[in-house]
């Protein structure tokens, strides 16, 4: 009954922003108030979202809503059969629960940046491409098949470069949005070719259609390996888009973006977009498949986290921290752990995107300062800022009784099980060690910046806190890292109605050879009223893992979140080791983390020196093979026409010549008869009409 | 008795017709070559008359006579003030001596 409402709602929250974009762009100049149409929107989209969570989660629990039109009918292809391409809404839960969060997210965003804007001179342009990064997000998070997710997935990469490039002015600001959105192109080409390839098997886009396919045993291609295949080149999608090991060095250079777009695009929804399609491909991926999905969160998790040890830029941490928890996002839809992975994807959201509004709130009052060396007292100056900032810290860090602790725990007792399961201990120790990293570089960034004393008093004088306009923003958000959101119980999630209710594992459809033995149901137990939901994985096998992951999980993660703190207090605050004796010592280890594994001296020497190095040598043989052809050519058709030349010059000019010299001639001796003078005109007049009557 | 007839009407014309085209066409003065003018049409006034006269045409002839003199005035009138004007370039009527749109 509802469920047209919903589907309603969720197109016009879809279709309202790109509206707003057109309009503010259209219109910038003659209305220079009309930003506020596009927070309008956004404040509409949040009503909207907030509505879709209420019907579906009151109605529809276990239905998904689904609403397809065929967009082109090519009619019947010879050869290929009938051929049409059908675009669809599929609101299932995650679905509602994303549009949620990316609205939310994006309102407090389009507020915040009221202030921190303030007195910009593309401030309409701004809005305008906050309201299309808006649409194809949500384009995204609706859409039920994958021509449609490539289609935003497109689209929001466009929208990422245009608000990284904002201050276009900066070179590096520039470059970055150039590098973002090459960087993302080499992902999307992987994505496209899996996306075909599933198009070639099935003929239809649409992902249920898909799935129930496969589940009927038609494999692509009739292979195991196809299959495999796809899954990891539809990944390599969201490598680029997460910032994945080895695609990952576009987001830290993304930070010259504003700082809200950083808060809103580069850490809490469109890098959510690549763990979003991993788990929305979730049912087939193969085992191998799922293997490299998880060994790539991994290990990027690890990477990431181990510079940020070391950057003094506070966004450049932030960055890598996101890099980091990507990572742990991808890692845990590698290990099966599907429910944990949204739920990080939806805390971590929260906290990072209100530790970036955290981190521009600074920036703004230090006036457009980001080293953290140049910081440090900023606690007593931005009290609000302070609290919030450490409050959504602890939740990264993953300390009991925030939000993070309660999804990060279900990460690693994730990939904790899957080793128990598989034996790839590598994976939880990546995990661990990450944990550690975190909490560790959290609270030294939090030390350096906001305790101890002022380092440029000069700065520290001039810094206060900022307005309400941006407070409400961090305080709004610092609310949504605590506990209680998500689970009644602040150290298991597994009671909470997020993990309970609303979020389960989808059922894989692939041939069970090709799955770990775990992803297999043992209990065919049909759900209940399942009219349109996907079947949910039952496995005791994993359930039993995922129980014994918990207790050790439990107490390592803590344990070592809390020497992670602990660390940094040391090392920072009561300076009882010297942190710049400690980097002399690590000397090697200090500066590998500081020129972040130089992996973007390694592309430079590798990839982009070899598209120079090849240019050069196409260069030449531009400048010698193809010049010399056209060079060559021009040569011979200017002997040809030299030779025409002298045709012409003789034989058709003489030609012509010659004519106009006898009619001169003739013209001579005529000449002689035009005297004049009309007497004589007269005279021959009657003597020719004399001789005429004469005659007749 | 001699009896007159259309033959000594149109023997009157064409005497006249021919002083009149001597005159355009041997005078210097433009004035004269205009009374040459009058002459040939004059010439063709007695042709019309006679014709009129001795022929079974009605009286359109007549009425054709004296559209021509009508005619011959305008044209006289003209033909002075372009001779007026010629003499205000030139200083003089010699059509030998205006010959400048030749050149």
């Amino acid at each position: 009954m509802f469920d047209q409402t919903i589907v309603t709602l969720s197109i016009s929250s879809l279709l309202l922003p790109v509206f707003g974009f057109a309009l503010i762009v259209l219109f910038n100049k003659r209305f220079p108030q009309i930003y506020k149409l596009g927070i309008g929107i956004l404040l509409f989209g949040l009503a909207s979202a907030i509505t879709i969570m209420v019907i579906k989660f009151t109605q529809y629990l276990h239905n998904d809503i689904i609403f397809r039109f065929t967009w082109i009918d090519f009619g019947n292809i010879p050869g290929i059969g009938k051929t049409q391409i059908v675009l669809g809404v599929k609101i299932d839960n995650i679905a509602t629960i994303m549009l949620f969060v990316v609205n939310l997210i994006s309102s407090l965003v389009h507020i915040y940046s009221l202030e921190y804007m303030k007195g910009d001179s593309r401030f309409n342009r701004y809005y305008a491409y906050l309201g299309i990064f808006t649409f194809s997000m949500i384009g995204i998070v609706i859409a039920d098949n994958l021509l449609m997710m490539y289609i935003f997935w497109e689209l929001v990469g466009l929208s990422s470069y245009l608000l990284i490039g904002f201050w276009y002015e900066k070179k590096s600001a520039s470059d970055a949005g150039k590098k973002a959105f090459l960087t993302n192109r080499v992902g999307d080409i992987g994505m496209l070719i899996g996306i075909l390839i599933l198009y070639t098997n099935y003929h239809t886009f649409t992902f249920d259609q898909i799935f129930h396919e496969i589940s009927l045993g038609h494999i692509p291609f009739g292979s195991s390996g196809w299959l495999t295949a796809t899954g990891i080149l539809v990944f390599l999608g969201a490598v680029g888009k997460s910032a994945q090991f080895p695609l990952h060095v576009w987001l830290p250079d993304a930070m010259e973006g504003p700082t809200p777009v950083s808060a809103l695009i580069h850490s809490a929804t469109m890098v959510a977009a690549g763990v979003y399609l991993s788990l929305r491909i979730f049912p087939i991926l193969t085992a191998d498949a799922m293997l490299f999905i998880a060994v790539i969160g991994g290990f990027t998790s690890f990477l990431a986290a181990s510079i940020a040890l070391t950057q003094n830029d506070i966004k450049r941490v932030l960055a890598y921290s996101t890099v980091s928890q990507l990572g742990y996002m991808v890692m845990s839809v590698g290990v099966g752990a599907y429910t944990f992975a949204f739920f990080h994807l939806v805390t971590h959201a929260f906290f990072k995107s209100n530790l970036f509004l955290g981190s521009g709130s600074v920036i703004h009052a230090m006036h457009h300062e980001q080293d953290i060396r140049n910081m440090g007292g900023l606690r007593k100056k931005m009290p609000v800022t302070y609290t919030t900032f450490v409050i959504s810290s602890l939740a990264l860090s993953g300390i009991p009784l925030f939000s993070g602790f309660l999804s990060k725990d279900g990460i690693l007792a994730g990939s904790l099980a899957f080793a128990h399961l598989t034996g790839h201990w590598l994976l939880p120790t990546f995990g661990f060690l990450v944990a550690m990293m975190t909490a560790f570089y959290m609270f030294r960034l939090i030390i350096i910046a906001f305790h101890g004393k002022p380092r440029n008093q000069e700065k520290y004088d001039h810094a206060h806190e900022t307005p309400l306009v941006m407070t409400i923003p961090l305080i709004v958000l610092a609310t949504l890292s605590l506990f209680f959101w998500f689970s009644p119980n602040p150290v298991s999630p597994e009671s909470g109605w997020f993990l309970s209710k609303w979020v389960h594992t989808p059922q894989q459809v692939i041939p069970n050879e090709s799955r770990y033995h775990f992803m297999i149901n043992d209990n065919t137990v049909e759900q209940e009223n399942a009219e349109n939901s996907a079947p949910v994985m039952n496995s005791e096998e994993y359930e039993h893992a995922m129980h014994w992951a918990h207790i050790p999980t439990l107490t390592m993660s803590i344990t070592l979140a809390g020497l992670g703190v602990l660390l940094a207090f040391l090392l920072y605050q009561w300076r009882v080791f010297d942190p710049d004796k400690w980097a002399e010592k690590l000397k090697p280890l200090y500066l590998f983390s500081l020129n972040k594994w130089y992996v973007d001296e390694f592309y430079a020497a590798t990839f982009i020196g070899g598209t120079i190095g090849l240019s050069k040598l196409l260069s030449l043989f531009d400048k010698y093979v193809v010049d010399g052809i056209v060079n060559g050519t021009a040569f011979v058709t200017r002997g040809l026409s030299n030779i025409s030349g002298v045709f012409d010059k003789y034989v058709v000019d003489g030609a012509v010549n010659g004519t106009a010299f006898l009619s001169g001639l003739l013209g001579l001796g005529f000449r002689k008869l035009q005297t004049g003078k009309i007497q004589t005109y007269i005279v021959l007049v009657v003597f020719s009409i004399l001789i005429l009557l004469l005659l007749i | 008795m001699l009896h007159v007839g259309l033959h000594h009407f149109l023997i009157v014309s064409a005497v006249l017709f021919s002083l009149g085209i001597y005159a355009v066409v041997t005078r210097k003065n433009a004035i004269m070559v205009l009374m040459g003018i009058e002459l040939i049409l004059n010439s063709a006034n007695i042709n019309f008359i006679a014709f009129s006269r001795f022929g079974n045409f009605g009286l359109g002839g007549q009425i054709m006579a004296l559209f021509i003199i009508i005619l011959a005035a305008a044209e006289a009138a003209i033909a002075l003030a372009i001779v007026l004007n010629v003499y205000k370039t030139f200083a003089n009527v010699d059509i030998d001596e205006i010959n400048k749109l030749k050149e």
